[in-house]
């Protein structure tokens, strides 16, 4: 046996038909013969119904015995044999390497002498490449502008989760509610924070306040850092919170971010109030909703 | 019978010279090489649990009204892939059981594959001749993250929708290409109905195909280039010492996975992971809080939640802070740890191949440099998990964002600058070019004359790389 030699271990370990060895010759057997029981038992437990934790429990008293028999088998039972082989060296012999690249250099010399087929078939394989990425086109739609707008529009009703529409009446000061534009309730896109605040309370940019009739103010719901819904409104602070990385939005001076990872204000949607006090939009979101894109102005 | 069956065999592809190198092949005993077979384990087990689960999956964005046993849910809408996952887990007869244990074996997967990976890592076993298998085995860490992440989406839960939500702002955000690539990944604007189908196509299709074909190559290459040793009395560069592969060693191996399959399915079984039909189908307009990813997405989680604001505005065009922690961040991580035989190449100049390990002590600048990352990256990880710490504390969870993030800069030097000293002085402190000398007669003295040191040993490259190392 060429590089490999015996090498008896030196320890006392038992060797089979030592008293000992019948010793783990019968703890390796009532190992299997648990597991026999437990597989049995888990059959049982299948036709009689099922139970999740029987199952786990039983398939794992089942596998573990009958892995701890066969571990100790070897262990206990198996003579010790420590053996050694020697590693073949890692870079080929010279010769063999010489050849080998001899090999590939003719073969490839074939190729090359026929400079003009070689760089045809280049091109063919280059052309069948790009032709056939072309498929990946078919799987979605291109972005167009449809991040840029939502489905609010000059004029639309603001209705709640179940579609009524909500007027300033409804809101106390303190309150929030997730509100889309009619006919699009639980639009992701167009989900906004409606929220009323005392009207003095309000520091927007110049020309927003006329967007926040009665305090009334709206955000759009979605995270400007990786678009969560920003779900956590503390009236006390009159903070916005999102309850994904913690970004914490100051309402009263327009949803500008005050802590946390997003950058930029949550888009404050222009609101008016007719003379039925019903909300509606008075346009679309002035800038995309949502998390930052590399065409966003 | 099996006689007969082993001549009819070699009469076809004569292979009994193979077989009886194969059957008398060395395999050293040490319980750190066990991380890897775990891992491996955890691999079958994945793919015949994950077959079943197939079976009763339903990859549908589709509305529909559940209308099944579990009581509070009934009426509500939700997709039609929740729906079979509720289904799977109350009505399919031990589909429970497989779930759990499927969940468990993925995170102890990954855990197994990290934990291999810094073995690997603290005892050099990367080092020439077997830089191929380091690259291959951090892309099964990452491919093997990825699986996680794809299956982990499929439940269409609501922490599972938050995760693909918070993806799909990450791929938005890359530049130029960023809203083509999230778009026809996504097949339009999130959220749309098909890209559940487009999930379970890369958990049960393409990732377990490339994970499947490296751990191929990976065991390929083990068996071709022999396991490491440790050094110790008679262990020489050019042997290796262990238990026959048969029957010693393959039994030991079995009785194993036996043994990992059957943790795995008792914590299936008794211990509760990921029950989604508490946490409700996914509903863009609503998220939870505490929201916690599986452990090993958790730093990527983490680096979200600790990075300041950081938006540039560049020519008119937006690059997003997300950008930058969760692309360029992760890609950067990982570009570290694949590259690290070159990187550790160039600082050592060592050229000559190993396979005799060093001890965690015996390099102690790459010991710091590996305590230092891996605190790095344990404390994103902690910081993932930022307001479940604030609950449990009681206090404001910008408190704890801002302790992590100064932890995040101070911690991982001083962790890595005092596991360097530790190891020096376990080396006994003497000057650098003393240590060369010192370890050869520690060494000597060690195999009793036993065995002369060859030139090449572990002790003259670790102390070369000590020399070079600054
Ligand atoms: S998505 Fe809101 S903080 Fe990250």
């Amino acid at each position: 046996m060429d590089g490999v030699r015996r090498q008896p271990r030196a320890t006392g370990n038992a060797s089979p038909g030592r008293p000992a060895a019948n010793g783990h010759g019968r703890l390796v057997g009532t190992a299997f013969i648990l597991s026999i029981l437990a597989s049995l038992a888990l059959t049982a437990v299948y036709a009689v119904g099922g139970q999740p934790q029987l199952e786990g429990a039983l398939l794992a008293v089942s596998l573990g015995t009958l892995g701890a028999g066969i571990i100790l088998w070897a262990r206990d039972l198996l003579i010790p044999e420590e053996i050694s082989e020697e590693r073949e060296p890692e870079p080929s012999p010279p010769g063999m390497r010489a050849a080998a690249e001899t090999a590939l250099q003719m073969g490839g010399r074939q190729l090359t002498r026929r400079t003009a087929l070689s760089r045809l078939l280049i091109g063919a394989l280059g052309a069948l490449g790009l032709a056939a990425l072309f498929p990946i086109r078919s799987l979605g739609p291109g972005p167009g502008r449809s991040l840029f707008h939502t489905q609010w529009s000059a004029g639309a009703r603001v209705v709640d989760n179940e579609g009524h529409p909500v007027s300033v009446r409804d809101l106390e000061v303190g309150s929030v509610v997730t509100v889309f534009p009619e006919g699009f309730v639980g639009s992701p896109v167009s989900q906004v924070l409606l929220i009323r605040v005392e009207p003095g309370s309000l520091q927007l940019r110049p020309g927003r306040l006329a967007w926040a009739p009665d305090g009334v103010v709206a955000f759009s719901k979605i995270c400007t850092h990786a678009g969560c819904p920003v779900g956590l409104y503390d009236a006390s602070t009159h903070q916005l919170l999102c309850p994904c990385h913690q970004s914490t939005f100051d309402v009263l001076s327009g949803a500008t971010p005050v802590f946390g990872p997003a950058s930029r204000p949550l888009p404050q949607l222009p609101l008016e109030a007719r003379a039925d006090g019903v909300l509606r939009a008075r346009a679309d979101f002035q800038e995309p909703v949502g998390p930052g894109f590399w065409d966003r102005p | 019978m099996i006689r007969r069956l082993v001549l009819w065999l070699d009469d076809r592809l004569g292979a009994a010279s193979f077989a009886r190198r194969a059957l008398r092949k060395a395999f050293p005993d040490h319980w750190a090489f066990m991380l890897g077979e775990i891992a491996l384990y955890c691999f079958v087990l994945l793919v015949l649990t994950g077959t079943f689960l197939t079976l009763f999956y339903t990859a549908s964005g589709q509305d529909v009204t559940y209308s099944g046993p579990y009581a509070p849910l009934a009426g509500v809408r939700m997709s039609a892939a929740y729906a079979s996952v509720l289904r799977l887990s109350f009505e399919v007869r031990a589909g429970l059981v497989m779930r759990q244990i499927h969940h468990w074996a993925a995170l102890v997967f990954v855990a197994a594959i990290v934990v291999h990976l810094l073995r690997i890592f603290f005892t050099g076993a990367f080092r020439r001749p077997r830089e191929i298998n380091w690259f291959v085995g951090t892309g099964l860490l990452i491919l093997g993250m990825l699986e996680g992440f794809t299956g982990y989406s499929l439940p269409d839960d609501l922490l599972s929708g938050t995760g693909i939500r918070i993806a799909y702002s990450v791929v938005l955000s890359i530049p130029l290409v960023g809203t083509w690539l999230a778009f026809l990944f996504f097949g339009g604007e999130f959220p749309t109905p098909i890209v559940i189908g487009r999930l379970l196509v890369l958990h049960i299709m393409l990732l377990p195909g490339l994970l499947f074909a490296a751990v191929g190559v990976h065991l390929a290459i083990v068996w071709h280039q022999k396991h490491t040793l440790f050094p110790g009395p008679g262990r020489t560069e050019r042997m290796v010492v262990g238990s026959p592969l048969w029957p010693h060693y393959a039994m030991k191996s079995v009785g194993l996975a036996l043994v990992v399959v059957a943790i795995l399915a008792l914590l299936g079984g008794l211990f509760q992971v990921n029950p989604v039909w508490l946490y409700g189908p996914y509903n863009p307009t609503t998220a939870s809080a505490p929201a916690q990813p599986d452990w090993y997405i958790g730093w990527l989680e983490g680096i979200l939640r600790l990075a300041p604001r950081g938006d540039i505005q560049l020519f008119g065009h937006l690059i997003p802070g997300i950008f930058i922690v969760g692309v360029l961040f992760p890609g950067a991580f990982f570009a570290g740890i694949l590259l690290w035989p070159l990187i550790e190449h160039r600082i050592t100049g060592d050229d000559a191949p190993h396979h005799l390990l060093n001890r965690v002590r015996d390099v102690p600048w790459r010991s710091g440099v590996g305590v230092g990352v891996l605190a790095f990256a344990v404390i994103l990880t902690v910081a993932g998990s930022n307001d479940v710490l604030a609950r449990f504390f009681g206090v404001p969870v910008e408190w704890i964002t801002v302790g992590l993030r100064v932890a995040l800069l101070v911690v991982p030097p001083v962790a890595g600058y005092l596991t360097y000293g530790i190891c020096r002085d376990l080396n006994g402190g003497a000057p650098e070019s003393a240590r060369v000398g010192r370890w050869v007669r520690l060494r000597r003295s060690a195999t009793g004359g036993f065995e002369e040191v060859e030139p090449d040993g572990p002790d003259r490259g670790a102390g070369t790389a000590e020399r070079r190392g600054h």
